[in-house]
């Protein structure tokens, strides 16, 4: 019944779609608590900015913006990031690009979220205190605002791991891809979706079970 | 404006800002300028590239609009299947009979911890091998199943989350009327909740219209994304297609997203109803396993047009 498995490499594919994430993910929350720090600041043309860029990359499907980073960035305009001729590093990496600026644009709202869970009070009451405005980010806001911002980051982080299958689109061999080339080429309809779904699962459920549960521990009580 | 991270500027502050202002201006400036002399250098700035989109109606009538009314139709048919499914799932997780509650739950969890592409792939071979569907429908079929599957798990949480954040009076005053629990629920619960969940259900629309794309890359369905596809090897027309794309994708999610935070304003001021309202960002607020506690989501976030 799972003789068929060994003409694929499963493991492999699901290796692709790990590292996907994990090179996204950096790289979104990076890029995204960059535009947080741009929405929340004094400057109106850089909050401007921020919230365009939000904007506009939440309201385009992904699917899009992967398929584009591939027929325009790459094709095109010869953004090639260092992979010109090797076919399958160019594809991930034009993946990580683009999964990693759409992702931003969801960390870049939770992390606001976060900031604006910290009550002006809080503030007020430090700079009562007279703590200078250094001591008042370092010691008293932004401690509350990042306990408050895990959770919202485990959904973008969960999210962010579904939709590392659209990298599909552009011919990146990670799980999608192997699972439609399966069930093309083998009558295990049912077997072959349990086992791709039954991967996903394992990699979104323990994630979801142990940053809930550090969010719950470390989120402040109001 | 005040923040939570800095007070009003003085005059020193000002003067900052206002530099600040400048060099970012700067630096955007460039950025807008290096893309316009990239796109110039590969030819991508070509009148007879642009024509067909602006000046013509013919790209428009024969590729674009067919394809944004099978991408409004798929998103339109699914919201539609997977809303009764999804208020069937949420009602059954709030139940007191642990033997509905358990299962209706698992079931929940598992197919919103699974990529809506899988299970578009999964429907697409399912018709191919149990069905006698034609070729040419199939991909209809198999993205609006995929979509099914997964947004109905989604709005069981969003109608669950409606019901639950109806003031607690509404359960305690059908009891001592002496409702029944069933009738509680349709004649009292689930009517008020349908005007509170309003604008997540629109919010959650946007997710199934971009949604709707990967059909079109993965599945060959003649969505909004495989037009844009068709074309441009027509016209021969890269990046005009896409940014002409991409627009008609910000425009009309933009629409839904306004329409929604419009809905939750009103609910929001309504003097018919318990002012209960599930907002656009009530979904991610919410936890992703576990049991879970809906809290109002605050203002300004998830709108996308709210206050900064």
């Amino acid at each position: 019944m799972f003789d068929f498995l060994e003409d694929y490499d499963l493991l492999g594919a699901f290796w692709v779609t790990v590292k996907l994430t994990v090179y996204a993910g950096i790289g979104s929350l990076v890029w995204g608590t960059v535009l947080a720090a741009l929405r929340v600041s004094p400057v109106p043309v850089m909050r401007w900015f921020g919230t365009a860029y939000v904007n506009i990359v939440r309201n385009i499907p992904l699917t899009v913006i992967i398929v584009f980073s591939s027929l325009g960035l790459a094709d095109v305009f010869g953004i090639t990031l260092g992979a010109a001729d090797d076919f399958e590093a160019l594809g991930f990496r034009l993946s990580v690009l683009g999964l990693g600026a759409y992702t931003a644009a969801f960390v870049c709202e939770a992390v606001r979220s976060g900031i604006n869970t910290v009550p002006v009070g809080q503030a007020e009451a430090a700079r009562a205190l007279g703590l200078n405005f250094r001591q008042v980010l370092g010691l008293v806001v932004l401690p509350q605002a990042f306990r408050s911002v895990i959770g919202p980051l485990t959904n973008v982080l969960i999210a962010l791991t579904k939709n590392t299958t659209v990298a599909a689109a552009i011919g990146v061999g990670e799980a999608a891809l192997l699972m439609k080339e399966m069930i093309e080429n083998e009558a295990q309809l049912l077997l072959i979706t349990a086992i791709f779904a039954f991967g996903f699962v394992v990699l979104t459920l323990p994630t979801g079970l142990i940053l809930g549960w550090l969010s719950k521990r470390l989120a402040v009580k109001r | 404006m005040t923040s939570v991270l800095y007070d009003a500027p003085g005059p020193r502050a000002k003067r900052r800002n206002v530099l600040l202002s400048v060099l970012f201006f700067a630096v955007l400036l460039l950025g807008a300028w290096w893309a316009w002399s990239a796109m110039s250098d590969k030819g991508q700035l070509e009148w007879a590239l642009w024509r067909p989109w602006l000046a013509d109606s013919e790209a428009w009538t024969t590729y674009l609009l067919p394809g944004l009314a099978n991408t409004l139709k798929a998103a339109g048919l699914a919201m539609a299947i997977a809303l009764p499914l999804g208020a069937l799932f949420g009602i059954s997780r709030l139940s007191d009979h642990i033997s509905v509650r358990v299962p209706s739950a698992v079931v929940v969890e598992f197919f919103r911890a699974i990529p809506v592409l899988i299970l578009m792939v999964f429907a697409n071979q399912f018709y191919a091998n149990y069905t006698d569907i034609s070729v040419d429908a199939r991909p209809m079929y198999a993205v609006v199943t995929g979509l099914v599957l997964y947004n109905a798990s989604v709005l069981a949480e969003i109608v669950r989350a409606g019901i639950q954040s109806l003031p607690k009076g509404q359960t305690e005053a059908a009891k001592a009327i002496g409702l029944r629990k069933g009738q509680t629920m349709t004649s009292i619960l689930l009517p008020q909740s349908v005007t509170a969940m309003l604008p997540a259900l629109v919010s959650q629309l946007v997710v199934i219209v971009k949604d709707t794309a990967l059909g079109g890359a993965m599945l060959s369905f003649t969505e909004l994304l495989n037009a844009r596809k068709t074309a441009a090897s027509f016209y021969a027309s890269v990046i005009p297609s896409f940014i002409v794309v991409a627009a008609v994708y910000i425009v009309l999610n933009l629409l839904l997203t306004t329409l929604a935070s419009w809905l939750e304003r009103r609910m929001r001021r309504s003097k018919k109803s318990t002012g209960a309202v599930v907002g656009p960002g009530a979904l991610d607020e919410l936890e992703t396993i576990g049991p879970k506690k809906v809290q109002a989501p605050d203002h300004g976030y998830g709108g996308g047009v709210g206050p900064v």
